[in-house]
């Protein structure tokens, strides 16, 4: 006799299982319509692979598995697929879910099944797959893929398999009946499960109160290593964790599987359809249920089709729908009560029982908990109910997580002794179910505020790298932008386009001193692009004045400010002009460009002019039509790009700048004094804007007075030392190159200084437009251009000592 | 068909609250008897008297707290708080003293805790320690003279004494106790010598030993039906009986361990009142700690203590303790290394 142990608690209820047994298994029949839930295992619901008005044999896959965890769906007989819809499954609330409708034709038509002669010439790999493919999911309730189950994780190794036999619930007999009949099925599917497992033992655990299926199951073992374990009959000892415990004294770990303690357990009914999908190919298309309770005239166990509607099955055993006050999936102590009997039989409905009043009444209205501790006596899994109840009750949910309440099996034997009548399975499904949510809600509001925090950092990051972007930009940004933006807009700001303008007139002057012709090009282009918008402007105001629109008054500025705009454009034109003729005169090469260079500035002057438009069209669409704005764009950066290498081409054809008498320092002077110019007229501008458009900022207001100020000593001094340069000039014509690579280097130093304070003009306003809010990035900025005026002031003045010298020595 | 929407489990065993409270009723019985045989007709009136006062009580309250009065009186407890009060109560208490104990044990101490299973205190030694010491004297030295000593008076003369005072010569029919004679007079008095005074009789206390093996008979009754565990009565007994047998070896200077164990309320504390379920510990350690600890503390207060008998003060003592045990004894549940102790959360 083989050693056994005790579970602590359990009881001993009416065991009601004789009523069923009186009969051997009837088959049900087959019934009209077959519904097969997609789900009838844990895991991931089969998907169907038939099409409606398909037919179908009596064992063709109708859906299939879907992923790893999931088993695939057969045809429980042949017929008709008629629809895929949802329809009411097994489930305690009534759900509903997909389910394949079979119309049965009533031939039972098998397809072709393989059988398997000699299991053992298969790998443990093909009987497993074969398994899965033959859609058995564990027939004892739970439903887990059974293929899954017996390839365990990370490779354990079974020393035991056990098989539950002990079916320890009350009324049902549908294992008892299976082994009573079909001994040889079970034993043999517990020979396939030990080839793939190759446990040291293998055990059926079967309660003493079932003799007959004992001897069966003894008679059909004789010949093998399966050793027969009679244990006493307790409820629930046929609860995985407790038979483990009785057969093996072991108890499976707080959150582990059987498999880690090297123990298998797999109910009889899966091991008979191992069998049968091994042994003759057959897949699980039909279950023994039985049908029992008070409220059946011939309770018996039936071989039913999957899918079945259970008012059918019921039926087959004579159903008094008038007596029954509650049908039952499942036994009396863990099975759920119906809300209908519309629905089908699935893999693990082990059994239906339609009971009495008489036989279940109502229960009696709940009395206070004396802590008697009848319901701790019972209770398989050592827990204390009642205090469980206590927290359940006050909604002290930490402490009833502290009491192990997810060690409850729910097997109800606490309700059942509890003489209070308390429904305490019920207050631990609430706790459980409030703990659920709870953690959910928390997992959800941790994710919110990892996502709070994650966006923090990421906006945080991203202006730092903005930042730095934009100081790496500003640098490219300073030449390119000044290439291409600048230009384009320069004539509905022609703030930006001075200073585009100054900050590539200072790159050409790098490569060689520019034709004044290309300025000239451009301030003509930056008059036309003026007149152009206030044409287009005029004309909106117009519109907007005939609808009477609230845009009129904002039109009517827009008017005035580029009126100014276009005045400045004409004036800096005309300044150009008057310059341009002066510089011609010294340096009358440079106003003998090739024909081609005419030509190139016409094309140029086209152009700009297209791209003006395109400006024009894409800043008026960009509130209203994004998308079009954006469309645009690529034609304007197109457009951009081809200017380039107009101007490109025309500085190739322009002559280079004859380098002779003065021309060099003059045409630089001259350049500063235009420079200085535009710059004061920029400043002007801004400064007039500024009053205009914000009376009360009177820091800026100041701050801009301050710069036009400024601006108009540089302009002096620029004008100033031009002078003095072309007195030089005309004084010692032939000497004015005595010292030119110092003045060279000097006047570089200004140029970079230049440059460079345009370029933080450029920031400063940038930032001002974009961020004005951000006080202490603007201060920073204006401190830096303040600084940059400082060093350029610097440079300047070292040039003109410089310059004074020079003189002074050829003096 | 309509059919029933109800969650596991369908089934139901038989048990009842109402069942459990007449099973303690039943138990009581011999010991009862045993009392009315040796102390006389008084013994029934007190409970007869509790009784009645405990369930126009609880009515009375329950209809207060709206709740409905019959299905609560119909548990029993009521009952059995008036039972115990009363079987513990000297035969000749006057009807105003047994009032004020049960009135007070129904009211204060059960319902306006929150009645049956919300009370931290065992309601009927709530209501005996209120007598105790608010009326010592007649709690104390009144007890009833063993009828084999004297010729009790009959029924309607006790009732008369009872409700009127009049009738009876209290000091011809009452005497000390065994244990309060052996505590007292073990000083002067030899064992022998005491062993010889006729409150002892002739086995180990006169009519008491009878009165708690009668009521240890119900005790074991209980346990058979399994309304009680036997963690409490054992360890409280064992307890109990270590005491006497280490501390008090010598009966010459202390009360000897027969005398603790079948005199005064020890059975009766054990198995009726120790083992009160609500306000108990509820682990199977902890009923053996708590058990424990109300046997320690009997020996304590009746050897030292100013009263002759302590079951009240040590019950209520460890009503104290109860869930502080029961927070460091659950049980190891399936599957876990080791039990969860305290109150901290587990890792």
């Amino acid at each position: 006799m083989r050693q056994t142990w005790d579970f602590h608690g359990g009881i001993h209820p009416p065991e009601n299982k004789t009523q069923s047994t009186q009969q051997s298994i009837r088959k049900a029949g087959i019934p009209q319509y077959l519904y097969l839930p997609l789900s009838q295992h844990i895991g991931q619901p089969a998907a169907p692979v038939v099409a409606i008005g398909q037919q179908v044999k009596k064992g063709d896959m109708i859906a299939e598995a879907v992923g790893p965890v999931s088993v695939p769906v057969h045809a429980p007989t042949s017929g008709t697929v008629i629809a895929i819809e949802d329809h009411q499954v097994p489930h305690p609330s009534g759900l509903t879910d997909s389910c394949i409708v079979i119309e049965t034709d009533g031939l039972d038509e098998w397809k072709e099944c393989i059988p398997c002669e000699n299991y053992e010439e298969l790998e443990p790999a093909e009987i497993l797959e074969r398994v899965r493919q033959a859609g058995i999911a564990g027939l004892g309730g739970a439903g887990f893929p059974t293929a899954i189950k017996l390839h365990p994780p990370r490779n354990d190794k079974v020393n035991s398999l056990i098989l539950n036999a002990a079916e320890c619930e009350p009324y049902i007999t549908a294992d008892d009946m299976l082994m009573r009949e079909r001994a040889h099925e079970v034993i043999g599917g517990l020979e396939i499960m030990a080839f793939i497992l190759q446990p040291e033992e293998c055990l059926i655990g079967i309660e003493d109160n079932k003799p007959e299926a004992v001897a069966a199951l003894r008679e059909a073992a004789k010949d093998t290593q399966i050793e027969i374990v009679v244990i006493p009959t307790k409820y629930p000892s046929g609860g995985e964790k407790q038979l483990i415990k009785i057969l093996t004294g072991l108890e499976v770990p707080n959150g582990h599987i059987p498999a880690d303690i090297g123990v298998m357990c797999q109910n009889v009914g899966t091991s008979a359809a191992v069998y049968r999908a091994i042994r003759h190919g057959e897949p699980l298309v039909s279950r023994i249920t039985t049908v029992t309770g008070e409220a059946v005239e011939q309770p018996a166990n039936f071989e039913t089709l999957l899918g079945t509607p259970l008012s059918f099955l019921l039926n087959q055993a004579g159903f008094n729908a008038a007596k029954a006050s509650r049908v039952l999936m499942g036994g009396p102590m863990m099975g759920f009560a119906l809300t209908s009997t519309d629905i089908p039989v699935v893999k693990t409905t082990n059994c239906l029982l339609a009971a009495t009043q008489k036989e279940f009444p109502e229960p009696p209205p709940e009395q206070p908990c004396i802590r008697c501790g009848m319901c701790a006596e019972a209770c398989p899994a050592e827990l204390l109910p009642q205090q469980l109840f206590w927290f359940a009750k006050a909604q002290e949910f930490e402490k009833a997580e502290m009491h192990n309440l997810f060690d409850c099996i729910e097997c109800g034997a606490c309700s059942y002794v509890c003489p209070s009548s308390i429904p305490l399975v019920q207050y631990y499904r609430y706790s459980k179910s409030q703990i659920r949510i709870a953690r959910l809600d928390q997992e959800k509001s941790d994710k919110a505020r990892e996502r709070f925090e994650f966006r923090q950092t990421r906006l945080q990051r991203e202006q730092e790298e903005k930042e730095a972007k934009r100081k790496a930009r500003a640098e490219a940004a300073a030449k390119a932008q000044a290439a291409r933006a600048a230009e384009a807009q320069a004539a509905e700001d022609p703030k930006k386009a001075a200073v585009a303008e100054a900050v590539k007139r200072a790159q050409a002057k790098r490569q060689q001193q520019a034709a004044p012709e290309v300025d000239l090009a451009e301030l003509e282009s930056n008059v036309q692009k003026a007149k152009d918008k206030l044409t287009k402007v005029e004309a909106s105001l117009q519109q907007a004045e005939a609808e009477q629109s609230d845009m009129a008054e904002k039109l009517r500025n827009a008017v005035a400010k580029n009126r100014d705009r276009l005045a400045f454009a004409e004036q800096a034109l005309a300044d150009a002009r008057k310059q341009s003729s002066d510089t011609s005169t010294t340096a009358s090469s440079a106003s003998l460009p090739a024909q081609d260079s005419e030509q190139l500035q016409r094309s140029i002057k086209r152009q700009e002019d297209k791209i003006a438009t395109l400006q024009n069209a894409i800043n008026d669409t960009r509130n209203s039509d994004p998308d079009r704005a954006n469309q645009l764009q690529p034609t304007l950066d197109k457009s951009l790009a081809r200017l380039a290498e107009l101007k490109a081409a025309l500085g190739a054809t322009a002559p280079d700048t004859p380098e002779e008498q003065a021309g060099p320092d003059l045409e630089q002077l001259q350049s500063q004094v235009d420079k200085a110019k535009d710059k004061l007229a920029m400043m002007q501008g801004m400064l007039e804007e500024a009053q205009a458009e914000d009376p009360v900022d009177d820091a800026k207001v100041s701050k801009l007075t301050r710069a036009v100020e400024k601006n108009h000593e540089r302009l002096a001094a620029a004008e100033k030392s031009l002078k003095n340069a072309k007195q030089q000039a005309q004084q010692i014509p032939g000497q004015a190159k005595s010292s030119p690579e110092e003045l060279e280097a000097l006047r570089n130093n200004i140029d970079k200084a230049r440059d460079k304070l345009v370029m933080m003009q450029g920031m400063l306003e940038e930032a001002q437009a974009e961020s004005p809010t951000d006080e202490s990035k603007i201060a920073k900025l204006t401190r830096a251009v303040e600084k940059n005026q400082e060093r350029l002031k610097a440079a300047e003045t070292a040039y003109q000592n410089a310059g004074g010298e020079s003189v002074d020595i050829v003096n | 068909m309509a059919l029933l929407q109800i969650t596991s489990p369908h089934l139901r065993g038989t048990n009842r609250t109402a069942s459990v409270m007449q099973w303690v009723l039943l138990a009581t019985l011999p010991g009862f008897v045993a009392l009315i045989w040796f102390f006389g007709w008084g013994v029934l009136i007190n409970v007869a008297w509790a009784v009645l006062l405990a369930i126009g009580a609880e009515a009375t309250v329950l209809r207060l707290r709206k709740r409905p009065v019959m299905f609560y009186l119909s548990d029993y407890s009521a009952l059995v708080t008036a039972v115990l009060l009363g079987l513990a109560l000297p035969p000749f208490t006057p009807w105003w003293v047994t009032a004020v104990g049960v009135l007070f044990a129904i009211v204060i101490s059960k319902q306006l805790y929150g009645g049956l299973g919300s009370n931290p205190f065992n309601p009927a030694m709530v209501g005996y320690a209120l007598l105790l010491v608010s009326f010592p004297v007649e709690m104390t030295t009144h007890w009833a003279t063993p009828s084999t000593l004297a010729v009790q008076p009959d029924f309607l003369q006790t009732l008369t004494y009872i409700f009127t005072g009049g009738g009876v010569n209290i000091d011809g029919v009452t005497m000390a106790t065994p244990l309060d004679t052996y505590k007292h007079q073990v000083d002067i008095l030899t064992r022998e010598e005491l062993t010889q005074l006729p409150v002892f009789g002739q086995h180990v206390a006169l009519g008491w030993e009878w009165v708690n093996l009668g009521f240890l008979a119900g005790g074991l009754a209980l346990l058979w039906r399994k309304i009680i565990t036997w963690h409490i009565p054992v360890s409280m007994l064992l307890s109990l009986t270590a005491c006497s047998l280490i501390i008090g070896w010598d009966p010459d200077q202390y009360t000897p361990v027969s005398i603790h164990l079948l005199s005064g309320a020890t059975m009766l504390g054990a198995f009726f009142i120790a083992t009160d379920p609500v306000t108990a510990a509820t682990s199977r350690l902890g009923k053996l700690y708590y058990g424990a600890g109300i046997g320690i503390l009997v020996y304590i207060i009746r050897t030292w203590g100013g009263y002759p008998d302590a079951v009240a003060f040590a019950v209520l003592l460890m009503n104290f303790a109860a869930p502080f045990l029961d927070h460091y004894t659950k049980p190891r549940t399936y599957g876990h290394r080791k039990a969860h102790r305290g109150i901290k959360k587990a890792d």
